[in-house]
């Protein structure tokens, strides 16, 4: 028996596997393919204070080992995720953690409160790195001093766990891993995706209806996989990690690097059952490999 | 209905003309329940820059064979790579998802398809003609090289026919028929799949006859289940995933 319980905060996760928001809907989607119960969390969409439509269409590009999007935060708010979502998730076996998104301080911040209030909501994700909002989003998660305000104003309005999900599009991670975790993170998790374009040679205009979007899939992993482990040699607080995890081995790499749990993202639109194999298969290297405690990975990176 | 993600054998590939070919892949169990305007997600194996699965709509569905018809065109890397299948070959799909074509209450119906959007009218036209439904097809391809198997079509009903070049049936493209032009009203139904301008073109008019019309949406996705919202189509009701509430809709709901 392989011990796969991690702690993240005040709050345990039975194993170190989890879905990414934005990939994984609320994770009834997933029902006919997997037993989502099984997932250590389900980070579920993004959700801000009224309903969002999202950018327009083309919100999608396929780009070599990777996608580019830009959603920009389509949902329908927080009221409608707290009467018409939350009764049908609240009773999952695994964390139900909301990814709380906003253009102002006073946004995420109500957002917030009004999660507080739920019994079956442990922990929230607070994203300061969408690349896909024209206001807010990434403006926090790429200039130090907003992200510092904004963590400290949803930590007043929160009292569970807080995790705040950090931008690569940054020159230095660790300062900003730092200066969240000062402000009172209890975590802190990465990356959000890498912005880029992709352009259509042929028609001389760019893929996405919004020029820029979001990279994500395996092509990221190197760049997520530095981060993680700058991070890690900069903050005291957990790390959830994520960038391009596509099987085991990547998760496993993303643990070695200093990540307490992983984030399954893109890959869950290719295999929608990948986290049960990525849950199976870090059992099994465990075993194989003579660990009878996940823990005892985290940040084994030998260097 | 409950999604699935399985394995099929390829047992013919029949190249159709330069750009399009029907792969004809069987199940090792029983299949489920298919409907007209459903597709499937199909993995491509062994590229770095086929990253995502490419949504494909059912062509032809055969129950005792256990066997599903895809019609394909190349048109990038992953359908280029998909059209070098063999018999023997392993294709992994998740299906079936989305909505289907509505036909209660349809009796007289014209499906109006141009180019590689006539695949979902084959098990359509197939299905309403098991239902006693008079069914008629507008179809519109490129050149006579590029009809793709008339006689199936006819097996079902009517078949009109346009080319670009005028080398098989009326000259033209669908929208130049005489069907279009004076006809519409005659049918309590039209079905539309094929390039989004020739869609919209007909949903204004079928609107202007102040007949129902449902069109088939082909947006690029990348789950095709309802998770990554990247395949949304404007409507009446907002922004709307073709995965999910599509790839059918009424063409009144459409935003073009």
């Amino acid at each position: 028996m392989v011990d796969l319980a991690v702690q993240i905060g005040n709050l345990k996760f039975k194993n170190p596997v989890s879905t990414a928001s934005g990939c994984f809907g609320y994770g009834y989607e997933y029902e006919d393919f997997m037993d989502v119960n099984r997932l250590g969390a389900i980070f579920v969409k993004g959700t801000t204070g009224s309903n969002r439509e999202g950018n327009p269409y083309p919100r999608m590009a396929e780009t070599p080992s990777g996608m580019l999007n830009s959603v920009g935060l389509q949902n329908k708010g927080v009221d409608y995720f707290i009467s018409d979502i939350y009764p049908k998730i609240k009773d999952y076996d695994s964390h139900i953690i909301v990814n709380v998104s906003g253009s102002t301080i006073e946004e995420y911040v109500e957002v917030a409160e009004k999660l507080n209030e739920l019994e079956k909501i442990p922990a929230i994700e607070l994203n300061i790195s969408c690349p896909n909002v024209k206001e807010g989003g990434m403006v926090f998660g790429t200039h130090c001093p907003s992200a510092i305000e904004v963590t400290r104003s949803v930590r007043k309005a929160f009292a569970k766990t807080m995790i705040v999900k950090l931008s690569p599009n940054v020159t230095s991670i660790h300062e900003f891993a730092k200066a969240v975790e000062g402000a009172g993170a209890d975590a802190i998790s990465l990356i959000n995706t890498l912005l880029g374009i992709a352009i259509n040679a042929k028609t001389r205009k760019p893929v996405l209806s919004t020029v820029t979007g979001g990279l994500s899939g395996p092509a990221v992993k190197p760049v997520a996989l530095r981060m993680v482990w700058q991070a890690y040699h900069s903050v005291k607080i957990p790390i959830v990690g994520m960038g391009g995890i596509m099987n085991a081995t990547d998760a496993i790499e993303f643990i070695l690097a200093g990540a307490t749990a992983v984030q399954i993202g893109t890959a869950n639109f290719i295999d929608p059952a990948v986290s049960m194999k990525v849950l199976d298969g870090i059992e099994s290297y465990c075993l194989e490999n003579g660990f009878s405690d996940v823990n005892d990975l985290i940040g084994a990176l030998e260097t | 209905m409950r999604k699935r993600v399985e394995d099929f054998t390829i047992i013919n590939n029949r190249q159709v003309n330069s750009e399009y070919y029907i792969l004809d892949i069987q199940s090792d169990d029983d299949l489920p329940e298919l409907l007209p305007g459903q597709f499937a997600e199909l993995r491509v194996d062994g590229s770095n820059t086929v990253f995502l699965r490419r949504p494909i709509s059912f062509y032809d569905v055969d129950y005792n064979n256990r066997t599903i018809s895809l019609l394909i065109q190349e048109v990038g890397k992953g359908t280029r790579q998909l059209a070098g299948a063999v018999p023997g070959d392993i294709l992994n799909m998740i299906y079936p998802l989305g909505n289907s074509f509505s036909s209660e209450g349809v009796t007289r119906a014209l499906l109006i398809g141009g180019g590689v959007g006539v695949a979902p009218l084959l098990f359509l036209g197939k299905t309403l003609k098991s239902n006693k439904v008079d069914v008629n097809f507008l179809l519109g391809f490129r050149n006579r090289d590029f009809l793709v198997d008339v006689d199936k079509f006819e097996a079902c009903g009517n078949v009109f026919i346009t080319t670009d070049d005028g080398t098989f049936g009326e000259k033209g493209t669908v929208l130049d028929h005489m069907l279009i032009k004076t006809g519409l009203k005659e049918y309590d139904k039209i079905y539309t799949c094929g390039p989004q301008v020739m869609m919209k073109a007909v949903a204004l008019l079928a609107e202007k006859e102040n007949t129902d019309c449902e069109a088939s949406l082909e947006n690029t996705m990348a789950c095709g289940f309802g998770a990554c919202l990247c395949c949304i189509q404007k409507t009446i009701h907002g922004n709307l995933r073709v995965c999910v509430e599509g790839p059918v809709f009424n063409t009144k709901e459409i935003i073009w």
